[in-house]
């Protein structure tokens, strides 16, 4: 532990902790929760870490007590997360509206598990984008190994600031629960993004203007800006629209707030790619699936079947431009996923028929085994 | 012509208001302006909170740091912009049904916290913005939107319910009561912990009309009716329950110095530091 609190080098980690180390490194100061299984033990970890880095930790009385906390925390000019799983997640969405409207960024970390037997599940795949009112657009990350978990929600916040934007890291269960080697670099080798601050005087300052990228500087509470933040449709300065008098307010807000995310979709996607020169059957995964699928296209090319991989990272907002080039390139395309198939819609929508894209679902807390994968693509590719 | 020279606590730009002619929310707005102004409260260091709501649209029209507009949630808002940043002051404009409808969690854990916050709550009996529906503090048989054969529920107390959660300044009164509120708010603003100050107000477009049948374009005899109808907590003793029932009950109920949350952290933090 270095002198500001912060652990570096080799560890057998759990991956909840290693969420809460990617934070610190990050620069997180605060972290509001509420207790849920298998999100509990970064809450945990929590309460005892941020007052040795010189954060504060707060123990909420709901999931929106959490949300609404951190982005009062944000506006203070604070790094700022909280965690869940799935139905927690819920009661989120409100916060995580607002936080987009409103350009708070903060990281919320979902760890998505099924009811009753709090196995994994990506059953939450299309809520982390979807689920509150109006028109937005979030940032969201999967984990599939205890080293993304760290490096993921480092990710997560370098975005959030970037953006000015809620980003979702999911941990699905077996990662959040698992035991396993991690990495922590050194602190003057972890990249490191902070909010761009406003600058000038206040009277000049416009909160809500889009600068480079598209996203607004941002001014901390007590700076001297007095901004105001509303959930209501704004103009740059913050003042509610009156639609009669700014009939294009609200399209030059939204455009604003959906635009600075969809315009720098290649810059935001992260994924990784293998064996897709040649092939023509392509498995496309995201999360703890993709250790499978891995393996199950290792398999199928010892069995001359030309398969590819594709692992998301990014799963929204959607990697188009390397989805689409998939779909150009291969026949077919199997999206292996713990749900009744919902991220697999995502896709067929961007191959625009260039490929067959075939569902592969299973939701019984497993993940597919390379066996019941490589099964599918024999079968595909006969 | 000179300006008011309190026109410097509005934020530029967001007049008209969108109140109703008669009602409080502008009355609380000056109380609030004057309470800040006799305070000489640094601006620069003020977040004012409003949810969603006619009295938690008060901040809008206010020049300071200002977050509004999730019904509800100021007091979640409150706890981390305090613990982030202890520096600033943050005062809370909120109505009966966003602090005590949707938001009574929030608002009983602060109190219980006793989080260094100031809750101005702006108490029409009634939800005002959408139209006139039975709110937790609606007095019991009255009629509304919503309780068209009368309301079958008790009302909250909400200097009561503020201290037994925990709140450790209570004060009451109405917008019929200028200095007593002023005073009230200036010692709530100051106060070190969680400070409570209900404002009982007008609604001439549903409370008025609805419940005590007083004409919309009368909102003065509305007003006679909050000072008439009011009695300070000294005089009770004076009335039966029966008679007090009819009463709005004002002064100031408790005051007691406590350990804030801030003080807990900063105390456990040295430790933790050592």
């Amino acid at each position: 532990m270095n002198k500001s609190g912060e652990i570096s080098g080799t560890h057998f980690m759990l991956g909840n902790h290693a969420i809460v180390e990617g934070a610190i490194a990050a620069g997180c100061r605060y972290f509001a929760g509420y207790p849920i299984t298998p999100a509990s033990e970064i809450v945990e970890r929590m309460s005892r870490r941020m007052p040795e880095v010189g954060g504060r930790f707060i123990q909420m009385e709901d999931e929106m007590g959490a949300i609404f906390s951190v982005i009062g925390a944000s506006l203070a000019g604070a790094k700022a997360m909280t965690a869940t799983a799935s139905a927690g997640f819920n009661y989120m969405q409100e916060g995580i509206g607002l936080a987009a409207t409103i350009e708070v960024p903060c990281v919320i970390v979902d760890v998505p598990r099924t009811r009753q037997d709090i196995q994994p599940t990506e059953s939450d795949i299309m809520q982390v984008k979807w689920g509150a009112s109006g028109d937005y657009e979030t940032i969201c990350l999967v984990a599939s190994s205890i080293q993304e978990a760290f490096d993921l929600t480092v990710e997560a916040f370098n975005f959030a600031e970037k953006y000015r934007n809620p980003v979702v890291l999911i941990s699905e269960a077996n990662i959040s629960h698992m035991r396993g080697r991690l990495e922590i670099p050194e602190r003057n080798r972890i990249k490191v993004v902070n909010r761009k601050p406003a600058t000038g005087p206040p009277e000049d300052y416009l909160p809500f203007r889009a600068g480079e990228n598209g996203v607004p500087a941002m001014s901390s509470f007590g700076e001297g800006y007095r901004v105001l933040y509303t959930h209501n449709p704004h103009d740059e300065r913050g003042r509610i629209l009156n639609v009669e008098a700014d009939p294009d307010g609200y399209e030059k807000l939204y455009d604003k707030i959906c635009g600075k995310i969809t315009r720098d979709t290649d810059e935001i996607a992260r994924f990784e790619t293998r064996f897709l020169d040649d092939a023509d059957l392509a498995v496309v995964s995201y999360g703890t699936e993709s250790s499978s699928a891995l393996e199950a296209v290792i398999r199928a090319r010892s069995e001359s079947i030309k398969a590819g991989y594709v692992k998301l990272t990014t799963v929204w907002p959607v990697p188009e431009r390397l989805l689409r080039d998939v779909a150009e390139k291969v026949e077919k395309i199997i999206v292996p996923e713990m749900n009744m198939g919902k991220y697999v819609n995502e896709v067929k929508r961007v191959s625009c028929g260039e490929a067959d894209v075939i569902p592969l679902s299973k939701n019984n807390g497993e993940i597919h085994s390379p066996e019941e994968i490589l099964k599918r693509m024999r079968g595909e590719s006969g | 012509m000179k300006p008011h020279p309190n026109v410097k606590f509005l934020r530029k730009g967001v007049l008209p208001h969108q109140f109703c002619p008669g009602c409080g929310c502008g009355q609380v707005l000056n109380y609030l302006i004057y309470a800040m102004q006799e305070l000489n409260l640094d601006m620069d260091k003020v977040v004012l909170l409003g949810g969603v709501g006619c009295n938690s649209r008060i901040p809008v029209y206010m020049n300071t740091e200002v977050v509004h507009g999730t019904h509800g949630r100021t007091l979640a808002w409150a706890t981390g912009i305090r613990l982030a940043n202890p520096e600033l002051k943050v005062i809370v404009v909120t109505g009966d049904g966003d602090c005590v409808s949707i938001g009574t969690n929030h608002f009983v854990q602060a109190a219980r916290r006793n989080l260094d916050v100031t809750v101005i709550l702006v108490n029409n009996g009634i939800f005002g913005m959408t139209g006139g529906q039975a709110a937790p503090t609606t007095p019991l048989g009255s009629r509304t939107s919503t309780s068209p054969m009368g309301s079958m529920e008790n009302a909250f107390d909400l200097c009561k319910l503020a201290e037994t959660a925990g709140a450790t300044y209570v004060s009451r009164w109405t917008t019929a009561h200028p200095r007593s509120a002023i005073r009230s708010i200036k010692k709530g603003i100051e106060h070190k912990g969680f400070s409570f100050i209900e404002m009982v107000s007008q609604c001439p477009t549903y409370f008025g009309r609805y419940v005590l049948k007083i004409p919309i374009e009368k909102p003065l005899e509305y007003l006679l009716w909050l000072r008439n109808n009011s009695i300070t907590k000294e005089k009770t003793s004076q009335l039966s329950d029966e008679e007090l029932k009819e009463k709005i009950v004002v002064g100031d109920f408790f005051e007691k110095r406590a350990q804030t949350l801030i003080e807990r952290y900063q105390k456990m933090e040295k430790e933790v530091r050592v």
